[in-house]
């Protein structure tokens, strides 16, 4: 197989990385595991389709996209949005510091990513978490630039509007100016 | 202001000359500028919130040695199987019958517990054949069939489902019990196999109970009953090529 695909190795290195991007996807520490984990073995046995010389990251991204909108649309009529953000505050409301960016709590924010419809989320997080450029979220996502920059446009507005909302959580997750 | 030219401000993918442009709308228009400013918070509380992920150690990996562990077990499993070939011989030529094996014994166990129920022998009745087949092969996860044995005398009662042998191999197991016009009880137990393999019948006694059991493919079978062991061997001809046919 030499001469086709990636060195694990380089795979293995970008773990953090696919992590970090599943759990904002996800908001839930074990399911970003399980899809950081379904991504790798479809990523090794699908191996031969990545181009050399092409960004790993972005190519598994791309597989981490498809595992996700396969277990999504498995598992939708299980899951509702209010289940996904709750247990997300759960999970990281203890981990997630009081400090504020620009007067954003970060448990609110978790909660906030969880309401945006999945196609806003994804492109807001890989254009403002994972830095990838508009034309590589295009290639990830497998959809024209044009629809990028609209879900990027309405996810951000969107996100702005339910951060500004004044918060109806108890104590611990109030807005710290 | 152009939106798409707002984000690329935010996210600084403009050029020099397009950020001094963008940055002079934007002292002009408090709207697009508070919207900046806030997209432009939230990359970086995306930041904050999640790239402690990044330095956290995790138990992941590629399964990139997952091909040579399968080829080693399949040399483990090409050992086991010479040996269990030889014990199978040597057994042979030191005399039947052979000592219950699994599958024999959870037959005759099974057989012996469910058996002697008058009211409750089986979880579904032989009256919906094609929903306790549907039922068990779904919890098999393979297709299984009942077959007919009313040559020999005997009609399905119903069936039902039993716990796995081992727990390493959760697949249940399947009981399909018979009676004929006198009461007489046979049990066939049908266990999903992870060899793909072919045996002959072979012959097991536990107590009472006689055994016929025999691999086909996927699936082991084992007749139970206490017949004397002729007249279980026809039915299981019987049974066989019911299913074979």
């Amino acid at each position: 197989m030499r001469g086709a695909g990636f060195a694990a190795a380089d795979a293995q290195r970008l773990i953090p990385r696919l992590r970090r991007y599943a759990l904002a996807l996800t908001g839930n520490r074990d399911a970003a595991d399980d899809l950081t984990q379904d991504t790798l073995e479809r990523a090794w046995r699908k191996r031969a389709l990545w181009q050399p010389g092409t960004d790993l990251r972005a190519w598994l991204f791309s597989v981490m996209h498809n595992v996700w909108v396969n277990g999504v649309r498995a598992a939708r009529p299980a899951v509702s949005l209010d289940d996904d953000a709750a247990a997300a505050s759960a999970a990281l409301a203890a981990a997630a510091p009081q400090s504020a960016e620009g007067g954003i709590v970060l448990a609110e924010l978790q909660q906030a990513l969880l309401r945006l419809p999945e196609e806003q989320r994804a492109v807001l997080l890989l254009i403002g978490l994972e830095q990838l450029s508009y034309a590589e979220a295009a290639a990830v996502l497998a959809v024209p630039i044009g629809t990028v920059m609209s879900r990027l446009a309405r996810g951000r507005e969107q996100l702005r509007r339910l951060l500004a909302q004044e918060p109806h959580a108890p104590g611990p997750l109030r807005r710290v100016k | 202001m152009n939106e798409d030219r707002l984000h690329a401000y935010v996210d600084d993918r403009a050029s020099e000359s397009e950020r001094r442009d963008i940055e002079a709308l934007l002292a002009r228009d408090a709207d697009a500028a508070a919207r900046a400013a806030a997209y432009a918070a939230q990359n970086r509380a995306l930041h904050e919130l999640f790239d402690p992920l990044l330095d956290e150690p995790h138990a992941l990996h590629v399964p990139a040695d997952a091909g040579s562990r399968w080829r080693h077990w399949g040399g483990v499993a090409a050992l086991l199987l010479v040996g269990a070939a030889i014990g199978y011989i040597a057994r042979g030529w030191l005399g039947a019958p052979h000592p219950p094996t699994t599958l024999a014994r959870q037959a005759a166990l099974a057989h012996a517990a469910y058996v002697p129920e008058v009211r409750h022998p089986v979880e579904v009745a032989g009256a919906e054949e094609q929903h306790l087949v549907a039922w068990l092969s779904k919890r098999l996860a393979t297709p299984i069939r009942a077959p007919s044995l009313a040559t020999a005398g005997y009609q399905l009662l119903g069936g039902r489902l039993l716990p796995p042998t081992h727990a390493a191999d959760p697949a249940p197991l399947a009981l399909l019990m018979y009676e004929n016009a006198q009461g007489r009880r046979l049990s066939l137990l049908v266990k999903r196999e992870s060899t793909n393999t072919v045996t002959a019948f072979r012959y097991a006694e536990d107590g009472p109970v006689r055994t016929f059991y025999w691999i086909d493919g996927p699936l082991g079978y084992a007749l139970s009953g206490d017949l004397p062991k002729e007249e279980l061997q026809a039915v299981a001809r019987l049974v066989y090529r019911q299913l074979n046919p």
